[in-house]
């Protein structure tokens, strides 16, 4: 029986008076691949935004293993914090310091390891993500697929359970784009690691995806949810069937949208 | 290529239909002056008109000139209930167009110029300085939480930044304060000079100089200096971190910006503003002593002999005091907007910008207030 690990409750999201999305309720289970699609500007990122603690809700609650995490003692709140790892769009790497020393950053802060068992975890996290030997490089010195697989040897650093990734394979070629959703398969399979992304592309959402949540601009609310394969196949809704077939008319079968 | 320039004819067709008919080469070059109005005052007067058709005749280049023309004149006629026929246009033409009203224009996207009352204009300003100062408040009460972490040894933040800034602020500052207070202590000793030459006092330049550069300009201008080159920087390197989204990680990742980015930066101001300060005196005095030993007759000795008699040390405690006061401005400043920075490029020049004016105003603003308590208390 899958555990939830996340819980979302009549979640609204809002700036001010601006409403985003209002009433969305789902779960996100252990070791799930939770994909959060949508069109462009439909508040997948403010979602994200909320989940990890960045923005406070206008209404609903967000629970992490049954613990409210608006409504918990920020020393709380902290330590749920502690067990999530984030992936930015752009990797959000701090341009003043080294790839190696943005990933040491948390375990220096956070853990009580000495400075040998520091580098020695952070030259592995690198070499996990394919970036071995390039831990005296500076973000700016790096191409942007780089930057984001440093990124997430950031987020991984503290071994967290839950990855949040924001649009991870946006601005890669199909390759790297690739090479990126097998290594997060393969890191969620060997970690038991449950990961929550952020995205629009079709082949990465029926490649790994496991789980998803599809919001919509319009009625700013969420039309529907599933698995991406079985949502394609079975889905009624046809803003649903337009975005997961690229406005194709004819239905592909699900596999044909993954990539070989 | 000789082309002939473009020109448009109008042609009836039939009681009801008028044809316009376009011809050689609409381009920047040779049609930007010609208005989608002037031709539909021209078919205006074709009273019976119900049908316009668009052709072209030996057209020779075209860009987006010609578009923007035929989608002025289409949208005119259209509002005054004409018909267009877009079928005698060449195909590449019609295709632009149907593009350009394929997807129509989503209600309510466009912005209306709204035109505000001088009264709401007045009221929206008062909000925004009211927002500014809660801003501004929080801002104070997160420095303060996180100086108090620092007391208890429970800041985090990488004490190799503190050095860094302090090298940063400190060091690298040196030559030019060397150079701004050398000089302001030339021109108080030539400005004082003139007057005291009158009764042939000149040794009192050194009174003039000395408690001058220690009491107040010595202060001023390292804080002068500091605003526009540490303020600014500091805005700037936090807005930038704003705008790739570094300060979210850190938050993230369990750092409070405030601890990590804000502190070592305020404290590396703190503790170096002074001594930058101490150094700035000096010079000073080394500037008023080269003009009064070279142009006035007075010893190196005796103007030594009398900075001493006349600079207490009141004067310089009063002045490191100031200098440590404005080093803690400057740092709210400079870090306080570069945390309000928004997400863009010009977003990080408007910080930097804001931060030297707000530091600036901030420093004289202190220095009268100090100035006059320390007339009332009489030191």
């Amino acid at each position: 029986m899958a555990k939830p690990v996340i819980t979302v409750e009549n979640l609204t999201l809002a700036y001010g008076d601006f409403l985003i999305q209002r009433d969305l309720n789902f779960t996100i289970n252990r070791g799930d691949i939770f994909i959060i699609m949508g069109g462009s500007g439909c508040g997948k990122s403010t979602l994200l935004m909320h989940l990890i603690g960045l923005q406070r809700p206008a209404k609903g609650e967000i629970f992490y293993d049954g613990q409210n995490f608006w409504r918990s003692e920020p020393g709380d709140r902290e330590k749920i914090m502690r067990r999530i790892g984030v992936l930015f769009q752009s990797g959000a790497l701090l341009s003043s310091l080294t790839l190696a020393d943005n990933v040491a950053l948390p375990l220096g802060e956070f853990t009580d390891l000495s400075p040998t068992q520091i580098r020695r975890i952070v030259s592995y996290k690198l070499a996990l993500v394919g970036l071995a030997g390039f831990g005296d490089y500076y973000p700016s010195e790096l191409s942007g697929g780089m930057q984001k697989r440093a990124g997430l040897a950031r987020a991984m650093a503290l071994d967290p359970e839950i990855l949040y990734f924001d649009e991870p394979s946006a601005g890669l070629d199909p390759i790297s784009a690739k090479r990126l959703d097998d290594l997060i398969r393969s890191l969620q399979a060997s970690l038991g690691a449950t990961v929550v992304m952020v995205t629009h592309e079709l082949p990465s959402i029926f490649a790994i995806g496991t789980n998803s949540i599809f919001l919509d601009s319009e009625t700013k609310t969420a039309i529907a949810g599933g698995p991406p394969k079985q949502l394609l196949a079975e889905s009624k809704d046809p803003k649903v069937i337009r975005f997961l077939t690229r406005d194709q008319e004819n239905r592909p079968m699900p596999d044909a949208g993954a990539r070989p | 290529m000789n082309s002939p320039s473009a020109a448009w004819r109008l042609e009836q067709r039939s009681d009801t239909d008028l044809a316009l008919v376009l011809t050689g080469d609409w381009d920047a070059a040779h049609a930007g002056q010609i208005a989608p109005e002037t031709v539909f005052e021209e078919i205006r007067r074709h009273a019976a008109i119900q049908r316009i058709l668009l052709a072209a005749k030996d057209l020779g280049r075209w860009d987006s000139v010609l578009m923007t023309f035929l989608i002025g004149l289409i949208d005119r006629c259209r509002k005054e209930q004409l018909e267009v026929d877009t079928a005698e246009l060449p195909e590449g033409i019609r295709t632009l167009l149907d593009l350009a009203y394929v997807v129509p224009e989503r209600a309510g996207a466009r912005r209306e110029a709204i035109r505000t009352l001088w009264l709401a204009e007045i009221g929206k300003s008062a909000q925004r300085l009211w927002a500014d100062a809660k801003g501004f408040t929080r801002f104070l009460g997160e420095a303060a939480l996180a100086f108090a972490a620092l007391a208890f040894g429970q800041a985090r933040f990488r004490r190799v930044d503190l050095w860094l800034n302090i090298q940063e602020c400190g060091p690298s500052a040196v030559p030019i304060v060397t150079l701004i207070s050398l000089l302001v202590g030339l021109i108080l000793a030539f400005v004082g000079a003139v007057q005291l030459a009158l009764f042939g006092a000149q040794i009192y330049i050194a009174d003039l100089v000395g408690r001058g550069m220690t009491r107040e300009m010595g202060a001023l201008m390292t804080a002068v200096i500091m605003s526009g080159r540490t303020g600014a920087a500091f805005a700037a390197q936090i807005g930038t971190m704003n705008v790739n989204l570094e300060i979210s990680a850190l938050r993230v990742m369990g750092f409070a910006p405030m601890e990590f980015l804000v502190l070592p930066r305020m404290l590396a101001l703190i503790l170096i503003m002074p001594v930058l300060c101490l150094y700035a005196d000096l010079m000073g005095i080394i500037g008023g002593g080269l003009v009064t030993v070279s142009f006035f007759d007075v010893s190196l000795m005796q103007y030594l002999h009398r900075t001493q008699q006349a600079v207490h040390l009141a004067d310089f405690l009063i002045g490191l005091s100031k200098c440590a006061v404005y080093g803690v401005l400057i740092a709210i400043a400079g870090c306080l907007r570069g945390m309000q920075c928004g997400r863009s490029a010009s977003a990080v020049g408007d910080a930097a910008t804001s931060a030297v004016v707000t530091s600036i105003v901030f420093i004289v603003v202190s220095d009268s207030i100090i100035t006059l308590i320390c007339n009332r208390l009489g030191i």
